[in-house]
């Protein structure tokens, strides 16, 4: 074990030599690991970075909530089926209510597409929802200012406004919105409230920091011909064990306030989040595959650069290898040397390029997410050694099992 | 006692489809602190004998023991081993690390012989103050000198103590009155007790030997004393 510490210690001492005296090859080695271990640790905290909103996201939603809607989300059952479905409506949710048992809260929700201002600012194209008050209920909002609107002001479709973060931010650049009054379409409504930001961009027409929420009455007042024409009911199962408990009871109920037959097919769809997170899972899944695949690939790159640098490296070094087994170095004595020379070029670009990684980051995060994991230091760390080791065994056999007398002729 | 005894040895090379025989049939004994030269034209099987006697290559047929051990059939690293421990080389021309200051290149065989860093340079630094390069350690070997390059393999010929000092040619790249300073220190080394055996095809040098060897045609064509062997200026060594 000392033996062998020994000559790990000599080794590398020797590898660190070369290294210092060919600057300027070490460092044009070392570009392809840098560029590789950067392109590699960049996409996977952008990779995670997504992730990681997109699940903040999803829990605001509630993992519990089960939505009965005209339309199944994710099916593949053809539309003109579904087109076909009766619209849900507000009465047909009253009337669900009164019967269904399980749920912890329910509310009804429509949507209305405006364009949102206050003064001179706007934000075009919003989504304006309409619920009633037990709607907070059924999701895990908090709020930075003020509150949901009341039951008062829920049942007598007053004129009042709860907006997502991006829509107070947007209006509201000094943060004051409370209690201001601010135009939905051409309606004036009073903000009783300002999200938190629920931070998930991805999940786009969903995400709560870009949306508004009214009365359900408010809806039907002002916008009846934008409005869209089809109900949905959020329903919050008692807890997410109890979900499949409550959609089976969901289904019975619906087809009572249906008055289906038992032959007759349901003319609704139960959803739930899992088919998000199923269809999302996926496409996370093949960008994951593709970038890591094409930031591998410029890693690959970089390992081929390594290997030739390192034939070219031994070719040049013949008489230096010659000389050392002359004198006595063992096979193993000179592969160490090559091969500690490679690992060593490869884990100075590979933590060289993670700096780089984490700088990419911090500015791509302007943008979109990024989180720099502390497992990924040790992965490129590692990445970095095992492609030194790889890309340096080949030169290193080959200058190892050498002939010493050859050697010592080459010039 | 024997240090190199070497019963019918043969060398043959495979040159494309053809045979080529460096050696034919060579017996050759050398006992410690000889001063033996071995002599003969290009192609006499000179250069093969010297990488035999140096642990550099291994026989095709025949028997050589090192110090009463059979190498014949040793592998890569046991030879790698020998040579470490029991052989110092020094070459025509110098064969020293060109990166390497002085004394990293004197402690190179050290290191293979894993030897711990602090004694292994005081006893680099020793070995060069023996060849006179006190004020020369830490100069690379492209600002020395021919003589004080050739000097620095010397002590790093000497540094492990070796059985045998192995001289191939060690002034064919000086000029003579440099070459008659490398002989005088090979001298000097030689009156120590220690064993050389010196490659060369210039009869006034094998003459600094007690004993020549001669080759030809991969055959030992004479083996002999030295009648009238040269004094080395020591003078000039010691400088």
């Amino acid at each position: 074990m000392n033996n062998f510490l020994f000559e790990l210690r000599e080794s590398m001492v020797i590898a660190l030599r070369a290294i210092k005296g060919n600057k300027v090859r070490s460092i044009l080695t070392m570009l392809g690991i840098i560029i590789g271990i950067m392109a590699v640790v960049t996409m996977s905290t952008a990779i995670k970075g997504i992730d990681n909103s997109f699940q903040k996201g999803i829990s605001s939603l509630g993992t519990d909530v089960l939505y009965v809607d005209k339309w199944a989300w994710y099916t593949n059952e053809e539309w003109w089926k579904m087109r076909n479905r009766k619209n849900l409506t507000i009465e047909e949710y009253e009337k669900f209510r009164e019967l269904a048992k399980l749920p912890v809260a329910s509310a009804p929700d429509t949507k209305t597409n405006q364009t949102v201002k206050y003064g001179d600012r706007r934000v075009e194209g919003v989504f304006i929802h309409g619920s009633t008050s037990e709607y907070i209920r059924t999701v895990n909002f908090d709020f930075s200012q003020g509150r949901f609107y009341s039951d008062i002001e829920g049942n007598s479709s007053r004129d009042v406004v709860v907006i997502g973060s991006e829509i107070a931010k947007n209006l509201f650049p000094r943060g004051d919105a409370l209690d201001k009054t601010i135009k939905v379409g051409p309606v004036d409504f009073k903000v009783v409230g300002v999200l938190k930001e629920q931070g998930s961009f991805i999940l786009g027409p969903w995400n709560p920091d870009n949306l508004v929420y009214i009365p359900i009455g408010a809806i039907f007042k002002h916008f009846s011909n934008e409005a869209w024409n089809t109900v949905t009911f959020n329903i919050r199962a008692p807890s997410p064990a109890m979900v499949a408990e409550t959609k089976d009871e969901i289904e019975g109920v619906m087809r009572k306030v249906r008055g289906l037959t038992p032959g007759e097919e349901d003319d609704f769809s139960i959803n739930q989040q899992e088919g998000l997170i199923d269809n999302y899972n996926k496409i996370v899944g093949v960008i994951q595959i593709a970038g890591l695949f094409i930031t591998g690939l410029s890693l690959f790159v970089g390992a081929i650069g390594i290997m030739n640098i390192m034939f070219v490296s031994v070719k040049e070094r013949t008489k230096e290898i010659g000389i050392r087994k002359a004198i006595g170095a063992k096979r193993r004595a000179i592969l160490g040397q090559f091969l500690l020379e490679s690992s060593t070029i490869c884990l100075m670009g590979g933590f060289i390029g993670f700096l780089f990684a984490v700088l990419l980051s911090m500015m791509i995060n302007q943008f979109i997410p990024t989180s720099i994991q502390y497992s990924a230091v040790v992965i490129a760390i590692l990445i970095s050694l095992i492609t030194g080791i790889l890309a340096g065994f080949a030169p290193a056999y080959t200058a190892a099992k050498m002939d010493p007398v050859e050697a010592l002729r080459y010039e | 006692m024997n240090i190199i005894n070497i019963e019918h040895i043969a060398k043959i090379y495979q040159v494309g489809s053809e045979e080529v025989h460096a050696l034919h049939d060579v017996s050759l004994k050398i006992d410690k602190n000889e001063y033996v030269a071995i002599m003969g034209p290009s192609g006499s099987g000179k250069s093969t004998l010297m990488n035999m006697l140096g642990c550099l290559d291994t026989p095709t047929s025949g028997k050589y023991d090192f110090k009463g051990v059979s190498v014949s059939d040793m592998s890569d690293n046991q030879l790698a081993a020998i040579r470490n421990r029991e052989i110092g080389f020094v070459f025509q021309t110098f064969n020293l690390l060109a990166r390497s200051d002085a004394l990293h290149n004197v402690e190179l065989p050290l290191i293979y012989a894993g030897i711990p860093s602090h004694e292994r340079k005081e006893r680099a630094y020793s070995a060069l103050v023996d060849v006179g390069l006190k004020d020369r350690i830490h100069h690379k070997p492209n600002e020395l000198s021919g003589g004080q390059r050739q000097r620095v393999a010397i002590a790093r010929a000497l540094v492990t103590r070796p059985a045998i000092i192995l001289a191939d040619e060690p002034t064919g790249n000086l000029d003579s009155k440099t070459g008659e300073e490398i002989m005088a220190v090979l001298h000097e080394i030689h009156q120590k007790g220690n064993t050389i055996i010196l490659v060369t095809h210039e009869e006034y040098i094998a003459e600094h030997a007690a004993r020549i060897i001669r080759l030809r045609d991969g055959l030992i064509e004479r083996d002999e004393l030295v009648v009238n062997r040269k004094a080395p200026n020591l003078k000039e060594a010691v400088n």
